[in-house]
C-alpha cells in the first residue's frame, strides 16, 4: 500500500517528462519554420525561488532576469549523472563559441544536509567554466522543487544515512525566467546544442 | 589437469603452508581502478574498476574501505523515466566464474562515504577490497578530474 504514492507520482512524472520532450521537439521544429514561437509561458516550469549562494547569502530567480539560464537539479554524492550533465553543459557552451557567454549554468543541490553552500561552490569549480552553485534550506529546496515538478525523494539506508532519488533533465529557461525546452539525460548532444542555440537566439 | 593440480597443491601445503596461508593464488585482478576528484568539504566520491575473475566460480565483492573515508559502499545507480536513482548494496557484487564485471560510470560503482579530505585529481587512493573468495587485496585508485568520463591513459 505504502508503494502506491510514489508508483503514482513516478507515473505522473513520466507523464508529464514525455509531453515535455514532445514539446520541445515542437518548438523546435516552429523554430526550423520560421513560424512565431508558441507561448512557452504555458508550460508550467520555472519560477520564484530562493536559495542561498555560495557565501550564504540569498539568492533569488530576480538574480537570473536579462539572460537565459540552463539549470539542473542534483547533490554532490551523486555518482554520475550530476557530473555528466554539468560536464554536458559546459562542453555546450564551448561548442557555441562566442554565444557560450549568453547564458548562465546553474547547479542547484537539493541535499542541504550534506552539501553546504561553500562545498557547492567549491563544486562547482571543478568544471573548469562559470558555473552558479545554489542549495538552501529545506523549505526553500521544496518551493524549487514544486515550481519545476521535480521529482525529489529521499531513500532512507539501513545505515541512517539516505540517498536521493531525482529528475535527471536540464531546464533550458529564457531570460525572464520562461521555460524554453528541456535537454533529457540521454539526449544525443546536437539535438542538445540546437535546443541551446534556440535559447541564446544564435 | 585437476589431479596434477590437487597434488601440486597438496605438495605445497605439505611444505610450505604458511605461505600458502598468506597468499592465496589471486583469482580475480582489478583493472583500471579509478575515482572522480571531489571539492573541499564534499561528503562523498565515486569510483570505479573492472574485476576479473578467472577462477571456475563466481566470486564476491563483499565490502571495502580506505583510509580516506570512514567508510566505502557498493552502490549502484540507474535512470527511470528520467529519474536517477542510487542504491547501497549491503550484500555487495556477484562477478562471474570466468567473467568481468565492470564497475563504471552510470551503473555499478564503489563510494567514499565520509571523506576525511577531498579526492584531489593526479593522487592515489589505496582501497582494501573484500572479495568471498580471493580474500582482500589493496588496490590504488588514481584520482581522474571530474570532466573525466573514463580514466585518462585509456587507449590515449
Ligand atoms: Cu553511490
Amino acid at each position: 500500500m505504502s508503494d502506491w504514492l510514489p508508483r503514482i507520482r513516478r507515473a505522473l512524472w513520466l507523464v508529464i517528462w514525455a509531453a515535455m520532450a514532445l514539446a520541445g521537439g515542437v518548438l523546435l521544429f516552429r523554430q526550423y519554420d520560421a513560424a512565431p514561437p508558441p507561448a512557452a509561458s504555458d508550460i508550467p516550469f520555472g519560477g520564484h525561488f530562493t536559495l542561498i549562494d555560495r557565501h550564504g547569502q540569498p539568492f533569488t530567480d530576480a538574480k537570473l532576469k536579462g539572460r537565459p539560464f540552463a539549470i539542473f537539479f542534483g547533490y554532490t554524492r551523486c555518482p554520475d549523472v550530476c557530473p555528466t550533465s554539468l560536464n554536458r553543459m559546459a562542453q555546450l557552451r564551448t561548442q557555441l563559441g562566442a554565444d557560450g557567454n549568453k547564458f548562465d549554468i546553474v547547479f542547484v543541490s537539493v541535499d542541504p544536509d550534506h552539501d553546504s553552500p561553500q562545498t557547492v561552490g567549491a563544486y562547482v569549480d571543478l568544471f573548469g567554466t562559470p558555473i552558479i552553485g545554489l542549495t538552501g534550506s529545506t523549505a526553500q529546496i521544496a518551493e524549487i522543487t514544486k515550481a519545476y515538478h521535480l521529482y525529489v525523494a529521499k531513500v532512507p539506508q539501513a545505515d541512517g544515512d539516505f540517498t536521493i532519488d531525482h529528475t535527471a533533465a536540464i531546464f533550458l529557461m529564457g531570460r525572464n525566467g520562461e521555460f524554453v525546452a528541456m535537454i533529457d539525460h540521454q539526449e544525443d548532444q546536437n539535438m542538445a546544442l540546437a535546443k541551446l542555440r534556440q535559447l541564446v537566439g544564435a | 589437469m585437476t589431479k596434477n593440480f590437487s597434488r601440486l597443491t597438496l605438495a605445497t601445503l605439505l611444505t610450505i603452508p604458511a605461505i600458502v596461508q598468506a597468499a592465496p593464488t589471486r583469482h580475480v585482478t582489478i583493472e583500471q581502478p579509478w575515482a572522480r576528484e571531489t571539492a573541499e568539504g564534499q561528503a562523498a566520491g565515486g569510483g570505479f574498476m573492472t574485476i576479473v575473475n578467472t577462477a571456475r566460480q563466481s566470486d564476491q565483492l563483499l565490502s571495502a574501505s580506505a583510509p580516506v573515508a570512514r567508510e566505502v559502499q557498493i552502490h549502484t545507480m540507474s535512470m527511470d523515466g528520467g529519474v536517477m536513482r542510487m542504491r547501497h548494496l549491503p550484500e555487495g557484487v556477484t562477478v562471474p566464474a570466468k567473467g568481468r564485471l565492470d564497475l563504471k560510470p552510470g551503473g555499478l560503482h564503489i563510494m567514499f562515504i565520509g571523506l576525511k579530505e577531498p579526492l584531489r585529481r593526479g593522487t592515489h587512493v589505496p582501497v582494501t577490497l573484500n572479495f568471498k573468495n580471493a580474500g582482500t587485496m589493496t588496490v590504488d585508485f588514481s584520482v581522474q578530474p571530474i570532466t573525466a568520463a573514463l580514466p585518462m591513459g585509456h587507449g590515449q
